[in-house]
């Protein structure tokens, strides 16, 4: 425990560090990309949990990403004035519908959202759950296919449906006052409070998932990624616990989904797109399979880079490249915890007891 | 309301899309009967053998073009498993899936670079496109029947080549059971590179004489590899004749969608279909669930 | 020792002056979010490739007022949180003048608000409607009116005498903005619309689709699409006998679709800026000249047909580069302001006046009605 404490502690100071460093040397613009890595890196973790620990692989969870910002972001923009009724007074009255001006000077009634952001991570989670089940069942290829097909539906949907915007997104998303003083928005002005908040949730993530780790249903997840049946025999309920993951992840991922658009004000089709989740898998590649710590640092490192334009016109490539030379050359992933050992190898080649 | 007329030219549309589909899928157990990978790389092979066609084309007759780009993308097909895949040992599934996928978005990028992002195709084997032969109250264009014929020809040759030749026993023999084969003297290795060899040529063929119906161009891989693998699953992996018959359920079943559906969503059609199969019965329609069991490479 | 430190100190402290006194103005910096790569790529590769070359010409003629014009090409590929972080990027660090593109409305609506609030000069490549409209002080578009281009379909199907129509849409967000307005300005102009389909982008056959509204019995049809699959419906629609005329969107303004599809392309109506056309103008036409300049000097640099997609940029750069030299500053507000009470300015997608309630420009004059005869553009 001390040790975790430790290190949350060490990650949070490196964040103040890169926060007050940028502010003082007036480069306070690129908070704004490590905003947006942050909140990447909420889905990547919950990845990692799931592929990495409890090895089920997901070319998928964009689109749970997708269902948490489409849904957050069509409550937020629908207009119900036109529906007039008790139901929408009522709510109205209760203070889940907000009122604000729209653009062309008319008055927009929608959801507010707090209990918007609520429904679309209770129905990303319902989803995770219902089909969960049989996709988890399945193995190897099977399972890579079936959270492909998942993810390609998803895409499919917010692509040809009109009331999400089809192939335009939707936007003039409003800002997300999560608490009286604290909005997630794009606005230049709160741009370090979002950076706080913003890291702000994914400590508080990585508190979360390090916990699970090092509990019980941690050992059991490292145990069902060596060898299944043998866990199986052995009493654990693989299945359950198979599914509570998923279903972690997927609440990670919605998240992510519904404050990332309300912090960009939009979102588009091409957020669930097969790329992205081909994207969040090679982050968790190259991060070290299960390794939370190396997961998060790539990521920060990797979506900051892609987020500037870095890689310009090669952006697909660089990630296609790293998948491939991760799993040819490192399948364990880059940062993973025998590197320390290989390389106190490498540098003190004989001295040291050995280790059993 | 259907009549015939009207039902037929849906059949053809879906004949057409079906064989297609069929032609990846034969790319895709080919490979997997030989090593247990599916390859996701598989719709990239389409794609080059139709652009390096169009490429060769310009200076080359139409026939020498076509088997020009079938042999190159055959030696691609070869460099790739020997550079990437040839000396893993025991990868695992997991792996091996997220090489693939890889090789697919590199040989994308790669051909985006190459050839930018215009569409290509080759002109159309007999006639144009505006000429369709009529048979009652259906069009059919030529290109079509040289597409199904083609095709109808190379799965014969294929189960031919398998049956009675000896490289083709020697495969056979290889994907039933790798060591015995070893003890026989066949070299699982070099059977491996001839799978691929044997995909990427047939999925260039593929390419080619569909590109004057749908074109080409360097992202025409990806939907092409869902889909045939889709199919693949549908007859049951490893089962290559069980595939060209999925292939044109698929191509039926999602033209016929059209008069329900909204064309928008009839992509939606075959990744269900995938998940209700996966779900239901992963072995297939066809397939065994002994063959269904996850192979070893 | 001290004596050579002194001569040091002053022969740097000369070229210090020196230096500085040469030194030429301030670069104006342009930024450009554009899909060079991705699933927009036929928008974002000519819009690209048109930037670079309007701004190598520019900076060989000593820049806009001599100062040297520096260009940040950032590809996006059609990805809308790209295009916002890039705009951010652009606005904030690179603290540029303007920004053009980008090359797709979805992107465009999304950084609208950034950069009103950053009050920097937006010049977007996109089409939809809903990006003048509200009239946003910063942003402006280059592309034509789709109503426009609708209406002038209209037109000419009255002429036609056609009433029952058949629409096929790509499920892109130009093709779904047309069939908005296909299906807005139908009713006041007496055309009924009898079955619609959209379709996916990457669609490779869509028999099934133009079978079912030839048996709806249309009596003409139109593609809304900026993609290859407009080449595949009029080829496919022709193939199942379909004899009745076939009207294509502004998105088919690019030689290489019509190569693409053949002999089916022949007899195609659409609507499309005079730049496919421009050596069948008459010379006294004041679009002429600066088209036939943009045609030949694209082909020549690139070894590709120019395409109006790539006129949508150039009209973009052109209209920020005469409006800083008119301003002669350059400071945002005034060329802001410059191009806003610009009139008269002739460009490849027409000839465009602005005005506080019209950051568009263009009409319905803006289009001219062309045709494909012997695998050619031709006026209709």
């Amino acid at each position: 425990m001390k040790k975790q404490g430790l290190q949350i502690a060490g990650f949070a100071a490196v964040v103040v560090a890169i926060q007050m460093t940028a502010s003082l040397t007036g480069n306070v613009y690129h908070l704004t990309q490590l905003t947006m890595s942050a909140y990447y890196s909420l889905v990547v973790l919950g990845l990692c949990i799931l592929t990495g620990y409890a090895g089920q692989i997901s070319i998928g969870h964009a689109g749970f990403f997708a269902i948490g910002g489409y849904l957050s972001a069509l409550l937020t923009t629908h207009n119900l004035s036109a529906h007039g009724g008790p139901i929408v007074s009522g709510l109205a009255a209760m203070g889940i519908l907000t009122r604000r001006p729209d653009l062309y000077g008319g008055e927009l009634l929608t959801v507010h959202p707090w209990p918007a952001c609520i429904f679309a991570v209770l129905t990303a989670v319902a989803i995770a759950f219902a089909i969960g089940g049989p996709v988890l069942r399945l193995k190897g290829h099977y399972l890579a296919m079936a959270t492909l097909g998942f993810g390609i539906i998803v895409y499919r949907i917010v692509l040809g449906t009109e009331l999400v915007g089809a192939a335009d997104g939707i936007y003039d998303v409003p800002a997300f006052p999560l608490l009286p003083g604290i909005a997630v928005s794009g606005k230049s002005s709160l741009r370090v409070t979002n950076y706080y908040v913003a890291w702000g949730f994914v400590i508080l993530g990585m508190v979360l998932l390090l916990n699970l780790v090092r509990s019980r249903v941690g050992r059991a997840l490292a145990s069902i990624h060596g060898a299944e049946d043998a866990a199986e025999a052995m009493g654990i309920p693989t299945a359950r616990y198979k599914l509570k993951i998923f279903v972690v992840s997927a609440a990670f991922a919605a998240v992510a989904g519904v404050l990332l658009t309300h912090y960009n004000g939009g979102i588009g089709p091409s957020e669930s797109s097969v790329m992205k989740s081909v994207r969040y898998l090679a982050i968790v590649a190259i991060g070290g399979m299960a390794n939370l710590w190396g997961t998060l640092l790539m990521s920060l490192l990797l979506n900051y880079l892609s987020l500037r334009g870095y890689f310009g016109t090669f952006d697909d490539a660089v990630f296609g490249g790293i998948l491939i030379l991760i799993m040819l050359f490192a399948p364990d992933g880059l940062l993973r915890r025998q590197l320390f050992e290989e390389l106190k190898g490498a540098v003190f080649p004989s001295g040291g007891e050995k280790e059993t | 309301m259907m009549n015939l007329d009207l039902f037929l030219q849906y059949m053809v549309a879906g004949v057409t899309y079906g064989t297609i589909y069929g032609i990846v899928a034969v790319g895709f157990n080919i490979i997997y009967n030989a090593t247990g990978i599916i390859n996701f790389a598989q719709g990239e092979f389409v794609m080059l053998g139709g652009m390096t066609a169009v490429t060769l084309g310009r200076f080359l007759p139409l026939p020498a073009a076509i088997l020009g780009a079938v042999l190159v993308t055959m030696v691609v097909g070869a460099l790739l498993e020997i550079l990437f895949i040839r000396w893993l040992h025991r990868p695992s599934v997991l792996r091996m899936i997220v090489i693939t996928i890889g090789l697919s978005i590199l040989i994308r990028e790669a051909a985006l670079h190459i050839w930018g992002e215009g569409v290509r195709a080759l002109p159309y084997f007999t006639g144009t496109s505006v000429t369709s032969i009529r048979l009652g109250g259906v069009y059919v264009s030529p290109q079509v029947l040289w597409v199904v014929g083609i095709s109808a020809v190379v799965v014969a040759i294929l189960g031919g080549f398998f049956r009675y030749t000896l490289l083709g026993m020697q495969m056979r023999a290889c994907s039933a059971n790798r060591d015995a084969a070893r003890l026989c003297g066949i070299s699982a290795k070099n059977m491996v590179t001839f799978s691929f060899m044997l995909s990427a040529g047939i999925g260039a063929l593929g390419g080619c004489i569909v590109s004057p119906i749908t074109y080409v161009q360097y992202d025409s891989g990806v939907p092409l590899a869902i889909k045939g693998f889709t199919v693949a699953i549908l007859g049951g992996l490893g089962n290559s004749l069980a595939s060209a018959a999925a292939g044109m359920l698929l191509g039926i079943l999602e033209s016929l969608s059209i008069s329900v559906l909204p064309a928008a969503y009839k992509d939606v059609i075959s990744v269900a279909i995938l998940l209700v199969i996966l779900f239901v019965r992963p072995s297939g329609l066809f397939g065994s669930a002994e063959a269904a069991r996850l192979k070893e490479f | 020792m001290r004596g050579r430190n002194g001569i040091i100190v002053a022969i740097v402290a000369l070229a210090l002056m020196v230096g500085a006194s040469v030194q030429a103005a301030e670069p104006i910096r342009i930024g450009a979010i554009l899909a060079v790569t991705g699933p927009a790529s036929f928008l974002g590769g000519p819009e690209s490739k048109t930037l670079t070359m309007l701004t190598e010409e520019v900076n060989a003629k000593g820049g806009i007022n001599g100062h040297k014009v520096e260009l940040y090409i950032m590809d996006s590929g059609a990805n809308p949180e790209k295009a916002v972080s890039f705009a951010k990027q652009l606005i904030e660090e690179k603290k540029v003048l303007a920004i053009l593109g980008p090359s797709t409305s979805g992107e465009t609506m999304k950084i609208k608000g950034i950069a009103e609030e950053g009050k920097t000069i937006l010049l977007s490549c996109a089409a939809a409607e809903v990006i003048v409209n509200p009239v946003a002080k910063w942003v402006f578009k280059t592309p034509q009116k789709d109503s426009d281009a609708v209406q002038a379909i209209f037109n000419q199907m009255k002429r036609m005498k056609i009433s029952k129509i058949g629409v096929l849409s790509g499920n892109t967000g130009f093709g779904k903005a047309g069939k908005g307005q296909i299906e807005k300005l139908a009713p006041e102009n007496g055309i009924t619309i009898l079955a619609s389909e959209v379709y996916d982008k990457t669609a490779t056959d869509l028999t099934a689709e133009v079978t079912k509204l030839k048996a709806d019995n249309v009596q003409a049809l139109v593609n809304w699409s900026i993609v290859p699959a407009q080449s595949i419906v009029i080829k496919n629609a022709r193939q199942i006998g379909f004899v009745g005329p076939i009207f294509q969107s502004h998105g088919f303004g690019n030689i290489k679709y019509v190569e693409a599809a053949g002999p089916a392309a022949e007899g195609v109506i659409f609507p499309a800026g005079r730049l496919l056309v421009a050596d069948q103008l008459s010379d006294s036409n004041p679009q002429k000249p600066v088209l036939l300049k943009y045609k030949n000097d694209y082909e020549k640099m690139y070894k590709e047909e120019a395409s109006t997609f790539g006129g949508h940029a150039y009209d973009a750069f052109m209209i920020l580069a005469t409006a800083i030299e008119k301003s002669g500053s350059t400071d945002k507000e005034k060329v802001r302001d410059a191009i806003e009470n610009m009139r008269g300015f002739v460009g490849t997608g027409g000839i465009f006046d602005f005005s506080a309630q019209d950051h568009n420009g263009l009409d319905i004059d803006a289009f001219e009605l062309l045709t494909v005869k012997n695998g050619k553009f031709a006026i209709y």
